[in-house]
Formats: structure tokens, C-alpha cells, sequence
């Protein structure tokens, strides 16, 4: 390497941070001051100085490619409802070194155990309420402190399990604690999927890093919460408010990385005192619950009645000692505000020692010398309810940054501090350091804060070996939140050491494995993807009616033919109104099937997922462009092809687990349905010229009719091919022959048992239709089939999704 | 006194749910001032599990499972309950004004704390106009106890007892801008008012006698389960009992059931069914005093 080299570097790296201006009076994650790098971001961002504009906009393009292949967003709220977005990712990580990173991380587990002990405490003894450390009217009056569960002891022995932290760093270099995330924090599989996402972007850089991995943190995790099972039976399960919170992607997406089933909570029942969830083979045991709402919702009969997502007597089996809470509930009383005032006191009774690391700094105005001080000195103060959860940043109506006032509106402030002292904190306007993010082509200086992770095992308290950082749009630090437009990077913790490679597993790649069995469907996952294949083939069905409907309009025009006015009322019967080119009752049926597929995310394939809510996008886009005739046949055929995309996918790629079966299964009996009636309506000798043609052709069979027969299209080679014969995959028969395969497959293990009543309705139709011929299947008889296809769902539902 | 004592709440489905789980207080406490000297809860059809325990409050509870379909379902306790006067001293109650520094003193959360009681809880929310109501009635130099004592009887002469007016669900705000309701609104709504001039209140769910004695007239609220108001009078006194709807202080004419900071704390029955469509409920309420002169009952 010559000298030439390094100064062209040199000059690289000049022009690529020509832009970067740390603000005065802040630190800096990457400078550290006189324009020097710190040493462990050196290499990194050598790397990215020397490439070309287009390399790193590939490498950016590479990140977000996966991103959005893997579906991972975020719900935005807006005025009027809330939206999908596509993930915030700012490409650039942030980079720690290892070294720094052991003082954080043993502050952090030294904190941990700290809250640990005040919660034991809260929920206990209330010693630090008698002793003056905590004032009794901020437990009291708290609203996550719950009366109800006072005095439980949890089964575990801890009542803290998994936890975050939000850390920032001060001007003078060290780390600061923010906030505490005790109730049932977020996040981690975001920083899971930010790590996928850079490894991708530095896929050349990131194995010779020295990067600490991820995967053995949450392994860990897994192996902990496993391990505090009642026995092997039991299960593991996160409990999920559902599809519309902001963070349900990340719980389906932990639950599938971790292996555990995602549930709500009426999927759970209490049968004596042990929870179970109904799955497709009976009731389960749950014995360990990982929450992600909030304690209050979890039981009606304890807690807010009004709550539809909870379980009742989930209390009760916390109180009976036959389950573990992960973390208990009533935790989030750890997270207000207010407590921040106290933990250091707290620290020194408990702990004997101040804070490792501190937290911010915090006066509780219900108190007169913390009071007279934070009216004394508004300007560097953000002045907030006391009980409030959210963290200082998280500038709100009833937050009020003391610098920020207008002249004379701070009397009017220390006059609320003097009224309502007790329900207020002053928290200090604490400035943040700052990250380097790529904003408009070029490395600008942004502030940020990094979420941190905990999690409880056998050992002790371990801490993620890296988390999430919100980095800011603008300089404002109180724009870091992602629904006010910031976003999030990764942060990397860099070791001076080569760092091993890991998976979830753990296993050594040197050829063993181990085969786990089968997941237990729950009833309602099972449900769902019934009814997502019920849906997309109706939604099918539909289509292919309408291509049809509109191949007659535009060829006949305005001449109405018998068979466009049957089509019209045939279709009139699926809720569809043929003057609209793509009718709002196919929307619907979209609609309804990503409403199936998003309630099983966990379970169903990204690719799949793209698929299906890119038909249902391409459906709605057409709504406001597609006309009458020629132009709504083409769009109908479209459609048609991104369904078979979608069959392809689920076909080709799913893997034949329980959940495909039932999947299959509401297919199989939706177009065997569909087929029946359709030959019913339009099979029959009575019914309208062209009949028979529609037939075939909605049954996509014209082909293999022209092949078969050496004559036009009769009652009886309709019936033949459409209804009876094996080899047709539209045919009634090999549909019915579908359905069968699946449904023994799900009860198998139940061999001498006898037939389920599913079972039994589907052999005799199968029976039925293997003996029959043509002549036989009259317009009434296939009315019949279409009514024993409706029995064999209803039997299908009773019997699994009960 | 002694009292026979029966309560029975009962519901019927419309449409028949397969899995019920209830969380009844319907037993009566037990208490320097009164005791249960036998009592049962039963439920119709019979449950499939039971757990009996005691609250934060000290409230005892019965928590019943029903795995079964069923379109009726009914609870009922029937007992014999002694009761005498809570409190016939003197008004020791702290001054009104002290009461703010006597509160601050008190460093514990156990369930008495007056901590739990001073701000908003899930039914009570803290209301303006409420407080302005309840400081327009009391003036500083009161004892807390006359304050209680004056916005009970406010209250009483505002209100008309119409149990048109209002449901179970009804926020005290609404009661108390029509000033009608029954005994669970004057209670919430005086709840309000104290806490909203400082000084702790908590709820008490009860029964009242059925029948006055002869020559008196007949109490409101006796054909339901009754509630009432205790607040807290400084460290001398503690608790004290207040019945708005009647404006009296409460006695041995009241039983009490169950404590707790707003009716969320204590309905006497708290459900929850997994099925769709309306139901029907019905309570029904007996409270006898027994003659102890007579040889027989």
C-alpha cells in the first residue's frame, strides 16, 4: 500500500463527510472531535468513502429490497385511520465497541435487578412506601399499579422476564438512561430484521467485522422461557392483542423465529386452572404467556371489563400458581415518569451504591423543593404528567418544553406547576449525540437514541449484544419517534476479536440436526386459513364469471343475449353488480381473504403474502380505470393470472403442514361448490342458449373439451368433464378427491377411532359421485351436492375450529 | 340487629353461550360492626368449578366456571347477618383543611390507605363541575366529617331517586347534570365531589332492610342491592360511612358487602360469556330482620 493511496482515501473520506456537522455541545457516535473518527467506525466508513454514489445506493436499494420482500412495516397513524408502511430503515448502522458496550450492558443488568426488586416490593411488602423512598400516592395513584394482583408471588420466582431500555449519550460521552420499558416492551424482532437487513447491504463487510451476533441473545431467550414449562405437554405462547396494533408484524414474526404459537386472547381458556389454547387436536396447555399488551387488557373479569381482547380468569390462573406471565402483570408501573425521580435514592437504599448508569435527571413537583426548583429553572426543563408512560422525547399536548415559551407564557406555566404539582415532572431537557444518516445523498449528523433488550435466563439478566436506534428526521430530538417521521438503524456492537458466526439453533454445522415435530395448529389459525382459501377461490370464481360476462358484452354489444342477463343474475347472487367493471363485492372478497392471511402471518409464507395483497392492490387500482366490455375481460384475465401466482406459491413453496391442509381444504370445497351450482344453473337443458359453453369455459376446460369430444358441447360431455371426471382439476369429482386426501390426513393418528362426522359426509359424497353418471346428476341432485358440500364446511368447522 | 338476607341475580340469553366464568361478591364482610353468622352462594345450574378468596379490598369473592351451553343463569346468597352501629363517638375528624397534610403523612398502600381513594379511578373520573358543586356546600373551617356530612345531604335534596334515568354504565357526570339517578350514581357522583375537595372516598356496595320499622317510612333503594359512600376523616376516625341517597349516616338499617373504590371494585357479579346476542338480567333482594323475642322463626 502506497502513500498515494492513503491520501486519495483521505481525500474520499473528506468528501464523503464534507457535509458532517456534528452540532456544538453534543457528543458524536462517529467523530470525537477536531474532525477525528473513532476508531471503531475507522474501517467501516473508509468502506463507504471510497465507493461511488452508485454502489451505495445499491447497497441501500439491497436492504430495503429485503425489507420489503420479508413484509416487515410498521401501522401509521393518521387523522383518519391507519395504514401499512413500509420500514423506516436508516441505512447507515450505528457502530459501538464491544469494550463500551460490556460497561453498558453491566449497568443495564444492574438496573434491571433493581427494577426487579422495587417491583417484588410494589407487589409485596411495600417497604420502600413505608421507608420514604417512594411516595405512596405515585404507587397508588399509578394506573398500572394493580390492587389485584398485590401479594402474588409469581410462579417463576421473578416477576421480570424480558425488558428494554432507552439509552442516550450525554454531551460529555457517557450513556443515560431515558426511559424503562417494563410492561411489555417492543421491539426486539425489529432489531432482528434491521440486522438481516444490513448484513444484506454489508454482506461483503459485516462477516470480517467482528460484529457481535443476535442469534444467541435471543436462543437464550427461548431456552429460558421454554424452560419454565410445567412440563414437555406445555406450551410457550405470545399473546398478541391482534392484527390491528402497531406492532403485530413483529409478533408474528418472533413467534415464527422462536418457534412459539402467537395467540389472542379469546383463543385461551382456562380449564381448571390451567390455561389451554384449542388447537385443530384438542386443547394444548399454555404455561408460559409472553405479552405484548398491556396488563390491564388481559383479563375482564379482573381488570378494564371493557377490554375485548382479554381472557377472563387469566388472573385467576396466575393466582393459582399454574402459570407463568412474562413479564407479571401489573409491571407497568415501573415505566412512569415519575419514578425516574426516585430510582436513585432507591439505588442507594437497595443497592448501596448510586446508579452505574444514571437515568434522567427527574424532579416530581408534588414535592416543595423539587417543585420551587424546576419552576426556577423552566428553560432547561420538559415539564410533563407525572404518571405518563411515554418517554421525555415524546413531546405531546400535555408536554411542554420549558425552553421552548413564548415570553410571559412562563408565568402561566409555573402558576400549572403551582396547581397541580403533584400530577407534573420536570425532566431535563437532555440533548442527545449524534449518528451519521444518509439524508438526500449525503452523511449528515442526526440525533438519536438506542433501544436496548434484556432478557431473564437461568443465569441471569442478559443484554442484547446490539438493538434498535431511532435516529431523528431533522436535528429536533423530539422528532425521534417513527410516527413523527423518524427512523431506525441498526447498531452494531464491534468487537477487537473475530467474532463466531451463530444461529438459533446453535448448532455446529458439522451435519447434525435435529427434526422437531409438528406445530400444533391453534383452532383460529386453522379457521382462518380455511377461509382464506374459501375466499381466494370464490374471489376466483368471480373473476372468471366476469371475464366471461364482459367477452359477451363485447362482442354482442348492446344486443342483451339471454345468457349476459342469467350471467348478470347468476352474479347478482355473489353480491356483484355487473355495471360496475370491477365490482365492489370483488374487492370485498380480496379484502376478505388478506383480512384471513394477515391473522396468520405467522403462518403463512411472505411470499404468499406479497402475492395476495398485490392482487388485492391490483383489484382496487383497476376499480378507477377499467371500463365496461373488452377492456374489463383483459383486466379479469390479469387478475386471473396473479391468482394462479398466488395457487403457485401456495402450492409449489408451502410446506405440507396442518395449516395447508386446511387451506386446501376450503379451496377444494369452495370449487367443488361453485362448480356444482354453476352446473345446476347453467348445465341444464332448460336453461339459456350458450349454457353449456359457459360452463366449460368458466371451467376452464375448453381445450380438453375440444380435445376429448369429437362433438359440441351436450348436457352429457358437460357433466362428464366438469362434474365426473378424475382427471379434471376443476371437476366436482377431483375436487371432492381433494378434499378427502386432506381431511384424512388431519385425522390421522385417529385410525381406529370411528369416521369424524366430516369424514363420514365426505366418503359418501365421494362414493356418491364415483358410481354416478351423467344422466344421474340433474339440476336438483347437483343442488343437493352443493348443500352436502355445505354440511361437509360446517362438519369441518364443528369438528376442528370448535 | 339480625337480618335474613337473600339476594338472587339471575340471567337468561338470548341466544345460549357455551362457556361462562363469573366473579361474584355477593358475601357480606365481616367487620367490627357486623358479622355472618351463616351464608351461602349457589349457583343455578350448578358450575363446573369453584374458588373462593378475598380481594385487595378485603372483599370476599366467589369465582365460578361454567363449561356448558345454557341460556338461564342465576346466583344467590341467602344468610343471617348481625349488624350494629359502625360509629357513634365523637366527631374527631380531622379539620378540612389538615386533611391534605394528614394524607401526605400517611405512607402506606395497604388496602385502607387513603391514597387509593383521593384520585380518578375507572368509573369516577374527576369532574369540574362536580367539585364546584361540592365546594358551593362545605367551607373550610368544617370538620371533614360535617363536609361529608353537608354534600351528602346537598346531594339528597338535589336528586330525585328515577331509576328511568339511568343505567348501570351511566357516567356520574350525566347523572348529576339531570340529577336523577339511583343510589350507585349519588354514590359516584359524591365520590367525585370529595375527592374533588381532597378529601378520600371509596364506594360500598350493601343491602338496606326491606321493611321500616312501624311508623317509619320505608328507606330508597331497598328493593336492590344498595350503595353508599366511606371517606376518610384523618387518622383519628379513619373511614366513615355516608348514605347520600337517604341523606342519613350509615347504621344499623345498612349491611355491608363489599368495599372498593368506584362499583368496579365490587359488582356483585361480574361476567363473562363467549357468545353473541343480548341477555336479560334480573336482581331480586330480601333483607328480614329476625325477632329474637320470639321462640321461633
Amino acid at each position: 500500500m502506497g502513500q498515494r493511496e492513503t491520501t486519495m482515501q483521505d481525500e474520499d473520506l473528506a468528501r464523503f463527510l464534507a457535509n458532517y456537522r456534528p452540532p456544538a455541545g453534543v457528543a458524536d457516535e462517529l467523530m470525537q472531535g477536531e474532525g477525528r473518527l473513532r476508531p471503531v467506525w475507522a474501517e467501516f466508513i473508509r468502506r463507504l468513502a471510497v465507493e461511488p454514489p452508485q454502489a451505495l445506493a445499491q447497497r441501500f436499494a439491497a436492504g430495503n429490497q429485503y425489507l420489503g420482500d420479508a413484509g416487515v412495516f410498521f401501522r401509521q397513524h393518521t387523522a383518519t385511520g391507519s395504514t401499512e408502511s413500509g420500514w423506516p430503515l436508516s441505512h447507515i448502522p450505528v457502530l459501538i465497541s464491544q469494550e463500551e458496550w460490556a460497561g453498558v450492558s453491566a449497568g443495564l443488568v444492574e438496573r434491571a435487578d433493581l427494577l426487579e426488586q422495587v417491583m417484588a416490593d410494589l407487589y409485596g411488602p411495600a417497604n420502600l412506601v413505608r421507608d420514604g423512598k417512594l411516595p405512596a400516592e405515585l404507587v397508588a395513584q399509578n394506573p398500572e399499579w394493580l390492587h389485584q394482583m398485590v401479594g402474588l408471588k409469581p410462579k417463576s420466582g421473578h416477576f421480570l422476564h424480558h425488558l428494554a431500555f432507552e439509552i442516550g449519550r450525554s454531551p460529555d460521552g457517557s450513556w443515560f438512561v431515558l426511559g424503562d420499558r417494563t410492561q411489555a416492551p417492543s421491539g426486539a424482532g425489529f432489531a432482528l430484521e434491521n440486522r438481516m437487513a444490513t448484513t444484506r447491504m454489508f454482506s461483503d463487510f459485516h462477516p470480517s467485522a467482528n460484529v457481535e451476533r443476535l442469534a444467541g441473545f435471543f436462543r437464550g431467550f427461548r431456552d429460558a422461557l421454554n424452560g419454565l414449562r410445567e412440563n414437555r405437554d406445555g406450551r410457550v405462547a405470545i399473546l398478541t392483542p391482534g392484527l390491528h396494533t402497531d406492532t403485530y408484524f413483529e409478533h408474528a414474526y418472533i413467534a415464527r423465529y422462536l418457534g412459539f404459537m402467537l395467540l389472542e386472547g379469546a383463543e385461551l381458556r382456562t380449564d381448571g386452572d390451567r390455561m389451554s389454547v384449542q388447537t385443530t387436536h384438542g386443547p394444548v396447555p399454555v404455561d408460559v404467556l409472553w405479552r405484548r399488551l398491556d396488563s390491564r387488557s388481559t383479563d375482564p373479569l379482573e381488570f378494564d371489563d371493557a377490554s375485548a381482547i382479554g381472557t377472563p380468569g387469566l388472573a385467576a390462573a396466575l393466582r393459582a400458581g399454574q402459570m407463568t406471565m412474562v413479564n407479571a402483570l401489573g409491571s407497568g408501573v415501573l415505566e412512569s415518569r415519575a419514578f425516574m425521580a426516585f430510582m436513585p435514592q432507591i439505588a442507594r437504599h437497595l443497592l448501596g451504591k448510586p446508579l452505574s448508569i444514571p437515568n434522567i435527571a427527574t424532579w416530581w413537583c408534588g414535592q416543595p423543593k423539587e417543585r420551587a426548583y424546576v419552576r426556577d429553572n423552566l428553560e432547561r426543563m420538559l415539564i410533563g404528567p407525572a404518571q405518563s408512560t411515554r418517554l421525555p422525547f415524546d413531546i405531546d399536548a400535555s408536554t411542554t418544553l420549558g425552553g421552548n415559551l413564548r415570553e410571559n407564557a412562563d408565568q402561566a406555566v409555573r402558576a400549572w406547576i403551582d396547581r397541580d404539582g403533584a400530577t407534573l415532572v420536570g425532566q431535563e431537557a437532555v440533548t442527545l449525540s449524534t449518528t451519521p444518516a444518509m439524508i438526500d445523498g449525503t452523511l449528515a449528523a442526526r440525533p438519536m437514541v438506542v433501544r436496548v433488550f434484556a432478557a431473564r435466563t437461568p443465569n441471569g439478566w442478559t443484554i442484547m449484544p446490539g438493538g434498535y436506534a431511532r435516529i431523528g428526521r431533522t436535528s429536533d430530538p423530539t422528532a425521534l419517534g417513527m410516527q413523527s417521521g423518524g427512523s431506525v438503524a441498526d447498531v452494531w456492537i464491534v468487537s477487537d476479536k473475530p467474532v463466531a458466526p451463530d444461529t438459533l439453533t446453535g448448532d455446529l454445522d458439522d451435519g447434525t440436526f435435529s427434526r422437531r415435530l409438528p406445530a400444533l395448529l391453534p383452532a383460529r389459525a386453522a379457521d382462518n386459513l380455511f377461509w382464506l382459501g374459501r375466499y381466494a377461490e370464490r374471489a376466483e370464481t368471480v373473476v372468471r364469471l366476469l371475464r366471461a360476462y364482459h367477452l359477451r358484452q363485447s362482442e354482442y354489444g348492446g344486443d342483451k343475449l339471454l345468457i349476459s342477463e342469467a350471467l348478470e343474475s347468476y352474479l347478482e347472487s355473489f353480491g356483484v353488480d355487473t355495471g360496475e367493471p370491477v365490482p365492489v363485492a370483488l374487492m370485498q372478497l380480496f379484502d376478505a381473504a388478506c383480512g384471513c392471511a394477515g391473522m396468520v402471518r405467522d403462518r403463512f409464507s411472505p411470499d404468499g403474502w406479497m402475492a395476495l395483497t398485490d392482487l388485492s392492490k391490483t383489484a382496487h387500482d383497476m376499480a378507477s380505470q377499467v371500463t365496461a366490455g373488452n377492456d374489463a375481460a383483459r383486466a379479469m384475465s390479469d387478475l386471473l393470472r396473479k391468482i394462479a401466482g398466488f395457487h403457485g406459491l401456495v402450492h409449489e413453496n408451502m410446506f405440507r403442514f396442518d395449516g395447508w391442509r386446511f387451506l386446501t381444504l376450503g379451496a377444494a370445497i369452495e370449487r367443488s361448490g361453485q362448480m356444482a351450482r354453476l352446473l345446476s344453473v347453467f348445465g341444464e337443458k332448460t336453461g339459456p342458449v350458450g349454457g353449456y359453453d359457459l360452463a366449460v369455459e368458466v371451467g376452464d376446460s375448453v381445450m380438453t373439451h375440444r380435445r376429448r369430444y369429437s362433438v359440441a358441447t351436450n348436457r352429457n360431455t358437460v357433466i362428464d368433464l366438469l362434474a365426473l371426471d378424475g382427471d379434471n382439476p376443476r371437476s366436482l369429482l377431483f375436487q371432492v378427491d381433494r378434499i378427502k386426501q386432506a381431511e384424512e390426513r388431519l385425522s390421522r393418528g385417529q385410525v381406529n377411532r370411528p369416521l369424524g362426522d366430516a369424514a363420514r359426509k365426505i366418503l359418501a359424497l365421494r362414493t356418491a359421485l364415483a358410481v354416478a353418471r351423467p344422466s344421474n346428476l340433474t339440476a336438483a341432485r347437483l343442488d343437493e351436492i352443493h348443500q352436502e358440500l355445505i354440511e361437509i364446511s360446517n362438519a369441518v368447522s364443528q369438528q376442528y375450529f370448535g | 340487629m339480625l337480618y335474613n338476607v337473600k339476594l338472587r341475580i339471575s340471567y337468561t340469553y338470548e341466544t345460549s353461550a357455551d362457556s361462562h366464568r363469573t366473579l361474584l361478591r355477593m358475601l357480606p364482610r365481616t367487620l367490627p360492626y357486623q358479622s355472618l353468622i351463616q351464608g351461602v352462594i349457589e349457583a343455578d345450574p350448578l358450575p363446573s368449578r369453584r374458588r373462593d378468596g378475598v380481594d385487595f379490598f378485603g372483599n370476599p369473592t366467589t369465582d365460578l366456571s361454567h363449561d356448558m351451553a345454557l341460556s338461564q343463569l342465576s346466583f344467590q346468597f341467602r344468610g343471617r347477618v348481625r349488624r350494629s352501629e359502625p360509629f357513634a363517638g365523637l366527631d374527631l375528624s380531622s379539620k378540612f383543611f389538615d386533611l391534605p397534610r394528614d394524607i401526605a403523612a400517611y405512607r402506606d398502600i395497604g388496602p385502607d390507605s387513603p391514597h387509593h381513594f383521593i384520585a380518578a379511578s375507572p368509573r369516577v373520573p374527576m369532574e369540574k363541575e362536580i367539585t364546584a358543586f361540592a365546594r358551593s356546600v362545605v367551607n373550610e373551617n368544617m370538620s371533614t366529617l360535617t363536609a361529608a356530612r353537608a354534600l351528602s345531604t346537598a346531594l339528597h335534596d338535589t336528586f330525585d331517586f328515577d331509576p328511568t334515568a339511568t343505567d348501570v354504565s351511566t357516567p356520574p357526570i350525566e347523572a348529576f347534570r339531570n340529577r336523577r339517578g339511583v343510589c350507585q350514581d349519588i354514590t359516584h357522583v359524591m365520590i367525585a365531589g370529595l375527592r374533588g375537595i381532597g378529601i378520600p372516598a371509596g364506594y360500598v356496595s350493601g343491602f338496606l332492610r326491606t321493611v321500616p320499622p312501624e311508623g317509619q317510612a320505608r328507606l330508597e333503594g331497598a328493593d336492590a342491592m344498595h350503595a353508599w359512600v366511606r371517606c376518610w376523616c384523618g387518622p383519628e376516625i379513619g373511614w366513615f360511612e355516608v348514605d347520600p341517597t337517604n341523606a342519613i349516616d350509615v347504621g344499623t338499617d345498612h349491611i355491608t358487602v363489599a368495599f372498593g373504590r368506584d362499583y368496579s371494585d365490587v359488582a356483585p357479579a361480574k361476567g363473562s360469556l363467549r357468545s353473541q346476542g343480548s341477555h336479560k338480567t334480573s336482581h331480586v333482594v330480601d333483607v328480614v330482620p329476625v325477632d329474637e323475642t320470639a321462640s321461633r322463626i
